[in-house]
Order: structure tokens, then C-alpha cells, then sequence
């Protein structure tokens, strides 16, 4: 990282929007973003496997976010993108319906995800962001990638 | 110092040495006099013990220096190779191996040395009374101060020293106990040497005294014109430095070689070198020096390499394509040149992947002494074409498979002696491990002198495991029934021992060799023995393909398992007990529609034309219903990485020349 400097309570995040909500992950584990490009579709995987795309030269898995979280589908629009995440030294891309900004958030302003304890994919949050009046999902990327966890994914 | 950035070297050299220790040992056993081997044995032992010494592995060190002093009296003759030894040398290589992986794992290692190190201390001091003797009189004549031999030159030049009055002396340094810096210490003494007259020789020389490789003592020879006297007082000046010894030298009258046997003569060792020794020594030092020149080089950077190569390959391809597009014909035609050059690179590079398989072979020969012993068993193992080469990623895999197979033909294949006397054979059995190239293929055959599989028993035992039917095994006929061992779940052994026979084993071998792009089969008559064999592509890397479409989608069949492809009407195909066949050319094809293996939402109407691939893996055959042939195509295999590992009927992924991704089939999967 470059000479600015974070103290340890405050995190940076990628922010995107999926139908009207907002959600977070930490910079960190985000590769880069990409325009929507080819998908091939790889049978036989769950349904929210979107496919493989090629990322110059490898071949990288593709969630479908929204479908992974449950979340309506859409018609998806030019603001589309592919956030390409890092998750245990594995890459794998979520599809977004837009990226809107990178910000700090400070860690106090975190709630547990267990405000939402109950939904179906409280699972996949590592918790709630707080920000003046607006409210920020922060996923738990290893647990909707399916990397790291005991059980096989597929 | 970090010693972690020598650590892979000193992993990968101590277990080159050790898997040379094992070959040797074994080549020892079988000619105990063997000197040259012997010499061979003792240099690897060496660099290990003196290899782990400066890693700070003292257990290694330890234990080699043991077996080092073993070998030494076997080297020299005060110690004959009883099998006990041999086997001593061999737990010694075993228990050295588990040293180094625990190293290499960086675990605490909870090996305990100690009772090697003592049984290797007990045999060196022998248990036999002539050894003891032999020993003792070794000792007596070892003292003896003049054994320094001169060079041609080096006489020369005391000679010359004599005729101008000057003498040659032989000087014994002992440099004081707990001495810290004995470099510094020898390299003062040779300075003040310098200043009163000539050394021309140290023992050991001034390299090996710099680098301390010396205990605590040194001679030197020097000519000067000084006396003893004042030699003495000259080194004695020198601090730590704890008595000096100066001898006129005696010039040696005869050659060398002489001198040899002469001591051989005064030492009165009951055994005299074979002349035959110096002989077998050269010929094993021709043999080091034959393996030509060569870089070790990472497998990572030439994975990297090969990754690069395969990226130039799809540019290529998308070049070319647009060179076609756009009819632009000056591109197509330096497209043309540059794809001659690829396609070189390409292959130099897999070759300079390939790795020969002898690499995995040389193993084989310990484990089938070590098994052959234990089941009470002759076995004499032929191995053949270890020259052959395999890309490495094969060979990493082919190891476990072949063991298995090697195992289950000495335990199952190979009889007892008596039992095979009785049949007539040859008490001594014979397994032969042979590997050589096919067309694009490598094969590798292990095949047994043994009993044999007998089809009825496999039928019954497959009948009593539930595995198939009384009435269907009536109706099998011997190879089917044969080929029935590679099922799951399957094992013949009556008495489940150590070695095989635990009922995982023969269907494990087959999806390894299969995940491999590879194929088993297997051969036998009763009372003449086995034979598996094994079909392996030579490359995973990169292959010919041929594209198909269903639906808007395109996937890539291996050429290797495409028999033909064929253009039917939707009227020829016929229903056998609801399953769709084809009849061609006599023979019933089952046909699978991809689409629907794909799960590929079905297209509008039923075309009334047909394209199938026929594809065949082993004696199986299918044809494939696709909508459209492509072409065909060198493609690249790609992983699909961890998160979509284990998809049924996708073998891999590969990048097109438009940058987007197709599927490879995986024919085995389809078919069954």
C-alpha cells in the first residue's frame, strides 16, 4: 500500500449496487473490475455459477451475485460489471449491476449481520455498515465463493 | 546466515543422492565386491553427511557419518558385505529419506536414529573376530609417519634441494585443542614457512586446510636450508599452536603404484585389493562424467514458460482469424511463418518438459527387493525403455499407479518358488516394467511370469460380491470377465495382506491412469502370467481438438478419442431396450445427444440431418450427436481452477481465438 496510512479501525471498500442496495467488500481482496465479456456457460453447476470468462489468458469462474443472494433478476445494463475477487489466493468474479465509489468506513460503524439473522442469506454477510443515511452490506466472500469451506461448493 | 535460500537445493540434492544410494545398495547386494560401487555408495554418503552438516541437520549428519565409517571398512576390505549389512544400509537410506521429507515438510521430525547409529556402531566394531584382528593391525601400522606420497614433480624439486644443500623436511603441526580460528592459525604457519624456506606440499592441500577440512593436525614439507631447530621455534612462535613435528623426508624409491602394494604387503590385510579395482574405479567415474552438460531449472518458471507459449498460440489463432476476416492476405501469409515458428517453439518447449521415466522406475527395484523378501518370494525385475520420455506432469501421477500394479504382480501374479517348480517354471519369477513410445502415446507395460487370472474365479468372486449377476457372468466371456478387476470394490487377494488386497487398488489405477488421458488394459493366460498395459498421451499441455457447436455453444473433443465423424438422417437411429443406437458398419453404436448430456435447453425442431463424432475410449465406442462441426483446432488446456473442479463431463476449458472460452468434453465421463 501506498504512504497514506489506515489505522487498524477503519477498512476501504468497493462499493456496487445490486437492484437498489448497497453493498461493500474490502479493497483488499478485489483483483479489479471488468466490463461484462463473453460468458460460457459450464453445465452441470449450480445455477448461480454464471460461466467462465477468459481474464488474459486463464480462465476464471463467474457468480451471479443476485441469484446467489437470492435477490431479484434484472435486465442487466451498461453499467454492468465484473468485480474479480481474490479469496484464499483463488480469482473469481462477481457480476454487479454497477461499482459506484471506494470509501473508508470505520470499523465502530459495523453492526454483526445478526440484524439480519433470519434471511436466507444472512450467511453470506459479514455484517452492516452504517453511513449517515445509508446502509452498506458487507459480504463474506468465502462463503459465497464456497472457497475455504469444508463442504464442496458444487 | 539464511540457510532457507539453499534449502530447496539441499532437498532436491539429498534426494538425488539417496535415491543413487538405493540403486547402488541394491547393486552392491547383488556383487558385494564391487568396488567402484562401493566408491560411489560413499561419495553420496558423504555429500549428505557433509551437505546436512552445514544446513545444521545434525541427525542426517550423524547418521551418514555412521554408515560413512561402515562403508569405509567395507571399502576397504575389513568388513565383508553380509546381507545384515546391506540391510543395516538400507533401514540407514530409509530412515535418511524420512529425515530429509521431514525436513522438507519442516515438521518436528520424531524419528529416532539412535538404535541405527548404535546397530552401525556394533558392526563396525564387528562381531567377528577376524574383523577385530584385522582392525587391530590396521591401527598398529597406521601411525607410521612417512606415508606421503610425492608427486613426479614434487621429488623433483627435492631432489634438486638436496643438490644444493638444502633439505626437505616433513612437518606433523598440531595446532591446540579448542583452537577457534584454524584457518588463520595455518595460514600464519605457512606465511612464517614461507620466510625460512619453500612448502611444497601440505597435507590436506592449502583449499582443504583453508576451509578448516582438516581436525587438528596438518603436515606440511618444506625445503630450507634451516634445522629442525630453528623450523621448530619458527612455528612454535605462532600462538595455539601445540607441538611440531619435523621428519627429514624419505624419498619414496620406487613408483607409486608400488608403494601401494607395498603397504598393502606390510599391513598384512588378509584381503588384497582386487586387481581388478583401480580398473571398475575409472569406469564408474566415466560414468558420472557421461551425464553431459545441464541446467537445473525451476518447474515453475517452466510452467510459466509453457503458459506463455500456449497464450502466443490463441493470439496466433485469433490473428490468423482475422487475417481471414478481413482477407487480408500479406497477414495471412507472415501468420503462415510465424505459426512454422510457434509450432517449434511449442515442441521445444514441451520437450524441454519431458522427463525421462526412469525417473520413476529407478524406485521400483527396492521396493520389489523389499517386497519379493518379505512375501518369501524369487523375483527378478526387468526394466525396460527407462529412457522413454513423459511430460512431467504425467509423471508426477504415473508413480502411485504403476506401484500398484507392480505390487499386485508380485503378490498375486508372481507363485511361490516351490509352487512354481512344481508347475515346471523357473523358481526365480520375473516382473518386467517396460515403457516405449507409440505413435503419439507412451505405453508402459508391467507384466508378470505368474498364475495368471483365472476368468471363472473373477466371475464367481464378482458374482458372491454382488458386483454382477450368476446368469451374467454365464454369459461373459473370459477377457470381459478379466476386465472386471478393475470394478470398484473389487480384490481377488484370499488372504488380505500388507502388500495388496484390500479391494481399493485396480479401479483406483484406472481413474488415475484415465484422469490422466490415459487407458489400462490388461492381458493373461493362466500359468503364464499378466500383462497390464498402459496407454498414456504424451502431452496434457496442448492437443489437437476438434470444435463442435450445439445450440449457440462450442466444445472441444480431443482428437485422440474421435474415431470418425459421420452425417446421419434422424431415421437411423433405432432404439435398443430405450436406449438410442446406431448401426455402423455392423456394429451397434450407442449415441448420446450432447445437448441433453449438457443440459442445453433443446433446440426449436428436430434437424432432420445428424451430425455424430464417433468417439471411442479403449474398446468402447459412442457417437456424440452435436448440431454443427467446427473444425479442428490446436487448443491449450486450461484448469477451471479449484471453485469448479470435479464437473461431470468437462474435462477443462481453453481460450479460443476470439478470447472466448470453450469446454472440453471429457469423452470417459460422456460415454458411461
Amino acid at each position: 500500500m501506498s504512504e497514506q496510512t489506515y489505522s487498524s479501525s477503519e477498512i476501504q471498500l468497493v462499493v456496487f449496487k445490486l437492484g437498489r442496495e448497497e453493498y461493500g467488500v474490502s479493497i483488499l481482496q478485489v483483483q479489479e473490475i471488468k466490463r461484462i465479456t463473453e460468458i460460457t456457460r459450464v453445465p452441470h453447476t449450480p445455477e448461480y455459477i454464471k460461466g467462465v470468462i477468459n481474464l488474459r489468458g486463464s480462465v476464471l469462474p463467474v457468480i451471479d451475485l443476485k441469484k446467489r443472494l437470492n435477490l431479484p433478476a434484472q435486465v442487466s445494463t451498461e453499467d454492468a460489471r465484473i468485480i474479480i475477487v481474490k479469496v484464499k489466493e483463488i480469482s473469481v468474479g462477481m457480476i454487479v449491476d454497477s461499482v459506484s465509489e471506494v470509501m473508508t468506513l470505520n470499523q465502530q460503524s459495523i453492526d454483526s449481520p445478526d440484524v439480519v439473522a433470519g434471511s436466507v442469506s444472512a450467511n453470506y454477510l459479514s455484517g452492516v455498515g452504517k453511513l449517515e443515511n445509508r446502509l452498506l452490506i458487507l459480504l463474506n466472500l468465502e462463503t459465497i465463493t464456497g472457497i475455504g469451506q469444508e463442504a464442496n461448493p458444487i | 546466515m539464511d540457510i532457507n535460500q539453499y534449502m530447496g537445493m539441499f532437498l532436491e540434492e539429498s534426494r538425488e543422492h539417496l535415491q543413487n544410494l538405493n540403486s547402488c545398495v541394491l547393486e552392491l547386494e547383488n556383487a558385494p565386491d564391487n568396488l567402484s560401487v562401493l566408491g560411489e555408495i560413499f561419495r553420496s554418503a558423504h555429500t549428505i553427511k557433509g551437505m546436512s552438516a552445514t544446513m545444521g541437520f545434525t541427525t542426517i549428519a550423524e547418521l551418514t557419518h555412521e554408515m560413512e565409517n561402515i562403508l569405509d571398512m567395507l571399502r576397504k576390505s575389513q568388513l565383508q558385505a553380509t546381507p545384515e549389512i546391506i540391510d543395516t544400509i538400507f533401514k540407514c537410506v530409509d530412515t535418511l529419506e524420512q529425515l530429509v521429507e521431514s525436513v522438507a515438510t519442516n515438521s518436528e521430525s520424531s524419528i529416532d536414529s539412535k538404535p541405527l547409529i548404535d546397530k552401525l556402531k556394533a558392526l563396525a566394531k564387528g562381531e567377528s573376530n577376524q574383523t577385530i584382528v584385522i582392525e587391530a593391525k590396521i591401527e598398529k601400522t597406521a601411525p607410521a609417519c612417512s606415508n606421503i606420497e610425492f608427486s613426479d614433480t614434487e621429488i623433483a624439486v627435492i631432489k634438486k634441494a638436496r643438490e644444493q644443500g638444502m633439505n626437505a623436511y616433513e612437518l606433523h603441526i598440531y595446532l591446540r585443542e579448542g583452537c577457534l580460528l584454524k584457518s588463520a592459525r595455518t595460514y600464519m604457519v605457512m606465511n612464517a614457512l614461507d620466510e625460512i624456506g619453500e612448502v611444497i606440499k601440505t597435507i590436506p592441500t592449502v583449499d582443504e586446510l583453508e576451509k578448516e577440512k582438516f581436525d587438528l593436525s596438518f603436515q606440511a614439507i618444506i625445503v630450507t636450508g634451516c634445522d629442525v631447530d630453528k623450523i621448530q621455534q619458527t612455528v612454535l612462535s605462532i600462538s595455539e599452536i601445540d607441538k611440531v613435528l619435523a621428519v627429514p623426508c624419505v624419498l619414496p624409491k620406487k613408483t607409486t603404484a608400488l608403494q601401494v602394494e607395498q603397504q598393502v604387503v606390510t599391513t598384512e590385510v588378509a584381503k588384497i585389493i582386487p586387481a581388478t579395482a583401480a580398473a571398475t574405479v575409472s569406469s564408474a567415474v566415466d560414468k558420472k562424467n557421461k551425464g553431459g552438460q545441464s541446467v537445473r531449472v525451476d518447474i515453475d518458471k517452466l510452467d510459466a514458460l509453457l503458459n506463455l507459449v500456449g497464450e502466443l498460440v490463441i493470439n496466433k489463432t485469433r490473428l490468423e482469424q482475422i487475417g481471414l476476416t478481413h482477407k487480408l492476405v500479406d497477414l495471412v501469409e507472415t501468420i503462415e511463418q510465424m505459426d512454422r515458428v510457434t509450432t517449434d517453439l511449442q515442441s521445444v518447449v514441451m520437450k524441454v518438459r519431458m522427463v525421462s521415466v526412469g525417473q520413476v522406475f529407478n524406485r521400483f527395484p527396492r521396493m520389489v527387493r523389499d517386497l519379493s523378501h518379505g512375501l518369501g518370494k524369487e523375483i527378478n525385475l526387468i526394466i525396460q525403455g527407462e529412457e522413454t520420455e513423459l511430460d512431467r506432469t504425467v509423471i508426477d501421477e504415473i508413480g502411485d499407479p504403476l506401484v500398484h500394479l507392480l505390487r499386485n504382480a508380485i503378490d498375486h501374479g508372481i507363485e511361490m518358488p516351490e509352487e512354481r517348480q512344481n508347475n515346471g517354471k523357473n523358481p526365480i519369477g520375473e516382473v518386467r516394467l517396460i515403457a516405449r513410445h507409440e505413435g503419439n502415446n507412451v505405453i508402459i507395460m508391467v507384466e508378470d511370469d505368474g498364475k495368471g487370472i483365472n476368468p471363472e474365479i473373477i466371475k464367481s468372486i464378482a458374482v458372491k460380491k454382488g458386483l454382477i449377476s450368476q446368469p451374467e457372468a454365464d454369459k461373459m466371456d473370459a477377457n470381459e470377465a478379466v476386465k472386471m478387476v478393475f470394478l470398484p470394490g473389487f480384490s481377488t487377494a484370499e488372504v488380505v495382506t500388507d502388500v495388496s488386497g484390500r479391494g481399493v487398488g485396480m479401479d483406483a489405477v484406472k481413474n488415475k491412469i484415465e484422469s490422466l488421458g490415459g487407458m489400462v488394459d490388461v492381458e493373461t493366460k493362466i500359468n503364464e502370467g499378466s500383462k497390464f498395459k498402459i496407454r498414456l498421451p504424451l502431452t496434457l499441455a496442448i492437443i489437437q481438438a476438434l470444435l463442435v457447436n450445439v445450440s449457440d455453444e462450442i466444445y472441444a473433443i480431443p482428437l485422440g478419442s474421435i474415431d470418425s465423424t459421420i452425417n446421419i438422417k434422424s431415421s437411423d437411429i433405432k432404439t435398443v431396450q430405450n436406449k438410442e443406437v446406431i448401426l455402423l458398419r455392423g456394429q451397434i453404436i450407442p449415441i448420446v445427444r450432447l445437448a441433453h448430456a449438457l443440459n442445453i435447453p433443446a433446440t426449436e425442431e428436430n434437424q432432420d440431418e445428424l451430425f455424430i463424432v464417433i468417439v471411442h475410449l479403449g474398446d468402447l465406442k459412442a457417437g456424440i450427436i452435436v448440431d454443427n462441426l467446427i473444425g479442428q483446432q490446436e487448443i491449450v488446456i486450461k484448469s477451471l481452477g479449484k471453485l469448479l473442479a470435479g464437473i461431470k463431463v468437462i474435462a477443462g476449458a481453453t481460450i479460443l481465438g476470439n478470447g472466448q472460452v470453450a469446454l472440453i468434453l471429457d469423452i470417459a465421463s460422456l460415454i458411461q
